[in-house]
């Protein structure tokens, strides 16, 4: 219906400025709005994560930076205030794994893609998607005021496990701080919950004419999926959060058993701070592939088009994206290895995360050929999905060891988990927003971006990135715990591991200060082009899905005229018998031409 | 000075705006086009991918190197040998993966960068191609579940009979030790029984009288502060009468609950913690013996992590929980094969547990019979026999006012 309307009224009503730019419902200036929001999360959390850096690797040294940006209550003398010093990294890891690679990423491309790669006006709710972006607006706004309030972010940890993040007497961040946290959450699972409803129906119900199940791009299959495992998971982490929020509140004690906080003896008896894990990591676990999902998905589309060569087993990949999806409900369970769990039981999940190894080295290998025999065209967005898949795969495979519950024992929660996950769901899943950017940009804007600053930013990354994970494989398999404000406790006890720690953790932190300062590249790239970038042609890269056919120029509706009807798959490229070497879903097939 | 900087930035970022025009409009001299990545730049790219590989591999190498002394030094225990063994496996795995699909990854990308007089293969999918890449990856991960299941189960098995229970008891932001002495069997405890006295909430009779007569003085100072004879000044608010009645009423009611469960309690639970014993100063093991440790916390969750013996186990608020491991190596053979006279064992917290998590931990020390009982005798490990029965205990007036 929203669709119909649009197309009566599209071309010809104007907009004031508050319903095109700030209270719009159409889902390209949604995606655009998701996007520079989750710009600013992550210039903020990047930001955050230099200054705990600077921490690290000049444990308890004076730095100017550090009293520029936290001034004398967080830094005294330039020094990094130790509670500070978690709220930091409590915040960095809350704001990229949630705004900036799930709202940010999902809320970008899924809002920006789905409807014009389905072939559809808009979203099947304008309004629901509006109210989307203003929830996730508004999450990012207390979650950042958080930073200011007196007694601290919160700084428990991003899995804010209990007893530590309920009560006030347990470390201070646990209260007003928490409080927002908490609040900011909830209402981001709201706009999360609201977006992925959203998605689903339109991809169900509102594919053009010819648009098969099986004739949607990967981008499409992996942004579908992800918003069914979203709609899965985060309702259980709503639960666990109001859970917590009441025995916050109201004295409940579903996470709390025979606890004595501070120097107060607590009455509650009978919970378990362990249910609270398992709430967690019902979400927690999902939520990896929320965000590397999407990112596979974008990525599939842009080795394909630039490889001119169709993806290596469409099929597979789906195949692939739904096995993933199902695993990934089914083995939470080894993020608590070591909680007490039932061996048997740590056993059985011990079997399910390893099994999510096959559709991802499927994925892997489908990468790969793709890249084999191809006419490659290294655009930034092409350098990035190859830098995903390395990071994707040197992630990935670092899992088997964590995966094996009798190895986890011996590095769980030490900076091996650090770099693993960095590597293989926080790069990955940045390197494919970054290549989602540079490659529909022109969609996005009807600019292009500079191109060799593309490149640069790129490699600059790339090494940086490395520069910055690798070395923490070593410095975890040392034994060096996370979270900790410095490694001085290894002075007394080791000295080659502690100096080994020491020259790493500078290295690590040269590589993140000049990865971060390495942004502003991309940064500077993306607002310049905004304004003053080149004039994007209709179809810049030569791709065959239906996005490319609309004007530059945005349109409400998306199509001035009919909506373009469906009768290819969106990968044939560099097929035998056709002229050019890409051949949009709307041209129909040539007698005789099979599909694929 | 913030304004300064402030300043610099906004010109630089000016200036370089400024420069982009100027690149923008000769670009459009030239009739370059953004989208057109032209054979050179594009072939830079492409050589870059193998540079870019050989740094990676290199690196790699490099900190193997020059970092192999800092990894931590072979296992500590019986079970860690199996551990370390796994991760060899693993490793085997691992590398042969890293290395050959980085290097296929790499390569490709360097090999197939365009170029105007090819076109792709058109190649969409190849079912035999693609079941042996499920296959494969399915097989070799079925020797890592094997053997990963067969070692997780020796480690989670039941201790041996002669296996030796110690209770690590975590708070913020400490630990400490508590042997289970001659019978080995650890005394009960419960946390409503914590004070200055009994740190660990042990149950036996003396402190389960002490516990009660203090929550008594606690309730009747309250009383006579509500009732405006305790020796202070103020006047008493409305809130803090509220706040000060409440929690006599919720002391009347632990009380209520300790005094439940004394009346359950025999003599024999009174008498396994008779020759229990703590110590805070280090945690002493013994040679070849096997431990089965308890693991408790008073707070929040803490992790007990000992990286040499390749063991970790959650200490959580509420819960008991379990691991077993044998050390086999004494920390004098440790200096020895390491070469490092500073070497020690510790036992560290991992769990995130407030702001000074980073300095929780216990020095772990590892030795013979004999010397464990030279360790115990000294008074300078402050070790603590618990006491039990109704004797007398000296109160220390300044832990029970914690309270």
């Amino acid at each position: 219906m929203a669709a119909e309307a649009a197309h009566d009224h599209g071309h010809h009503h104007k907009e004031s400025f508050i319903t095109k730019y700030i209270f719009s419902q159409d889902h390209k200036m949604i995606g655009k709005q998701f996007l520079v929001t989750a710009i600013v999360m992550a210039v903020v959390a990047v930001l955050l994560s230099v200054l705990f850096r600077i921490q690290l690797g000049w444990p308890g040294e004076s730095n100017s930076a550090l009293s520029f940006f936290l001034g004398d209550t967080w830094a005294p003398d330039g020094v990094l205030n130790r509670g500070m010093y978690l709220g930091l990294v409590t915040i960095h890891g809350t704001i990229m794994v949630f705004f900036v690679l799930t709202g940010g990423l999902s809320g970008t491309f899924s809002n920006l893609l789905i409807p014009l790669q389905v072939g559809a006006r808009d979203m099947a709710s304008g309004l629901l998607n509006m109210i989307s972006y203003w929830l996730f607006f508004l999450s990012s706004v207390l979650m950042l005021y958080s930073l200011f309030v007196e007694t601290g972010p919160a700084g428990g940890g991003w899995t804010i496990y209990p007893p530590l993040s309920i009560y006030e007497q347990a470390t201070p961040s646990s209260g007003l701080g928490m409080t927002l946290w908490l609040t900011s959450m909830t209402i981001f699972i709201a706009s999360s919950l609201l977006g992925s409803l959203n998605y689903i129906v339109t991809v169900l119900n509102l594919r053009t004419k010819g648009m098969k199940m099986t004739r949607m791009p990967l981008t499409i299959w992996a942004f579908f999926i992800t918003a069914v495992i979203g709609v899965l998971s985060f309702p259980v982490l709503v639960s666990a959060v109001v859970l917590m929020l009441m025995d916050r509140t109201m004295g409940t004690s579903f996470y709390v058993n025979d606890t004595i906080v501070g120097s107060e003896i607590l009455e509650q008896s009978g919970g378990s701070p362990i249910l609270f894990e398992h709430l967690f990591w019902f979400l927690g676990h999902p939520e990896v592939y929320i965000v590397l999902l999407p990112a596979l998905g974008l990525t599939s589309e842009i080795v394909s088009t630039n490889s001119r060569k169709p993806i290596f087993g469409y099929k597979a990949m789906i195949l692939s994206i739904l096995a993933i999806a199902f695993l990934s409900f089914i083995v939470w369970g080894h993020h608590m290895f070591i909680t007490g769990m039932n061996p048997f039981l740590g056993g059985v999940f011990v079997f399910t995360t390893l099994l999510i190894a096959i559709p991802s080295a499927v994925k892997v290998f489908n990468y790969l050929t793709t890249l084999w025999k191809g006419n490659i065209k290294y655009t930034p967005a092409m350098l990035f999905s190859v830098g995903l898949v390395s990071s994707f795969i040197t992630g990935g495979i670092t899992g088997v060891i964590l995966a094996d519950s009798a190895l986890d024992i011996a590095v769980h929660d030490t900076y091996f988990v650090v770099a693993h996950f960095h590597v293989v769901m926080g790069l990955s899943a940045i390197f494919g927003m970054f290549a989602g950017v540079y490659h529909w940009f022109p969609k996005m804007y009807g600019r292009m971006m500079n191109s060799k600053l593309g490149m640069v930013h790129f490699w600059i990354t790339l090494v940086t990135a490395y520069g910055v994970f690798f070395p923490m494989h070593f410095v975890g398999i040392g034994g060096a715990p996370r979270r900790y404000y410095d490694y001085s406790v290894y002075g007394t006890f080791d000295s080659n591991q502690y100096e080994m720690m020491l020259d790493l953790n500078q290295v690590i932190s040269i590589f993140a200060i000049i990865g971060a300062l390495a942004q502003v590249i991309f940064i500077f790239n993306f607002f310049y082009s905004i304004r003053r970038g080149q004039v994007a042609p209709q179809n810049p890269w030569k791709g065959n899905t239906l996005e490319w056919t609309t004007p530059v120029e945005h349109v409400h509706g998306n199509w001035p005229g009919e909506i373009p009807t469906v009768h290819r798959w969106p990968y044939d490229y560099s097929k035998p018998g056709l002229e050019d070497d890409y051949c949009p879903q709307t041209v129909p097939l040539m007698e005789g031409e099979e599909e694929h | 000075m913030k304004l300064i900087v402030l300043v610099v930035i906004v010109l630089a970022v000016i200036a370089v705006a400024q420069l982009m025009r100027v690149y923008d409009l000769s670009a459009k001299l030239k009739g370059h086009k953004e989208e057109d990545i032209n054979l050179k730049t594009n072939n830079i790219n492409a050589g870059l991918m193998l540079v870019f590989l050989a740094v990676f591999f290199g690196s790699l190498f490099y900190m193997l190197f020059k970092y192999g002394n800092g990894m931590l030094p072979e296992a500590a225990s019986e079970h860690g040998e199996d551990v370390d063994w796994l991760f060899n496996m693993n490793w085997v795995i691992v590398f042969t993966v890293y290395f050959s699909t980085n290097a296929l990854l790499f390569i490709f990308a360097y090999k197939y960068a365009y170029h105007p007089d090819r076109k792709a293969y058109y190649f969409p999918h190849d079912n035999k191609l693609e079941l042996i890449w499920t296959v494969v990856p399915a097989v070799a991960l079925a020797f890592i579940i094997i053997f990963g299941l067969l070692t997780w189960n020796k480690i989670t098995g039941a201790p041996s009979d002669d296996a030796v229970v110690v209770e690590i008891y975590a708070k913020q932001f400490d630990f400490t030790a508590r042997y289970a002495g001659d019978d080995n069997k650890l005394g009960y405890a419960d946390y409503k029984l914590i004070n200055g006295t009994n740190p660990l909430g042990v149950v036996t009779e003396n402190n389960i009288a002490t516990r009660l007569d203090e929550i008594d003085q606690l309730i009747a100072d309250n009383q006579n502060t509500l009732n405006g004879l305790d020796s202070g000044t103020t006047i008493l608010s409305a809130a803090n009468a509220v706040k000060y009645q409440a929690e006599m009423e919720k002391m009347g009611r632990i009380k209520e609950r300790i005094v439940v469960m004394q009346e359950s309690l025999t003599e024999e639970v009174y008498e396994m913690s008779n020759d229990d014993y703590t110590a805070k100063s280090a945690l002493y093991l013994i040679k070849d013996q096997e431990y089965q440790f308890i693991f408790r916390s008073q707070d929040v969750i803490h992790s007990a992590y000992f990286p040499h013996f390749r063991a970790q186990m959650n200490c959580v608020p509420g819960m008991r929980t379990k691991l077993k491991f044998k050390p086999i190596f004494t920390t004098a053979e440790m200096k020895e094969k390491t070469g490092n006279p500073d070497f020690e064992y510790i036992l560290l917290c991992n769990k995130i547990c407030g702001a000074s998590h980073s300095q929780m931990n216990m020095p772990v020390i590892v030795g013979t019979a004999e010397e464990f009982e030279a360790w115990k005798a000294d008074p300078a490990n402050a070790v603590t026999q618990i006491v039990g029965g109704n004797e007398e205990v000296e109160e220390d007036p300044e832990a029970v006012a914690e309270l």
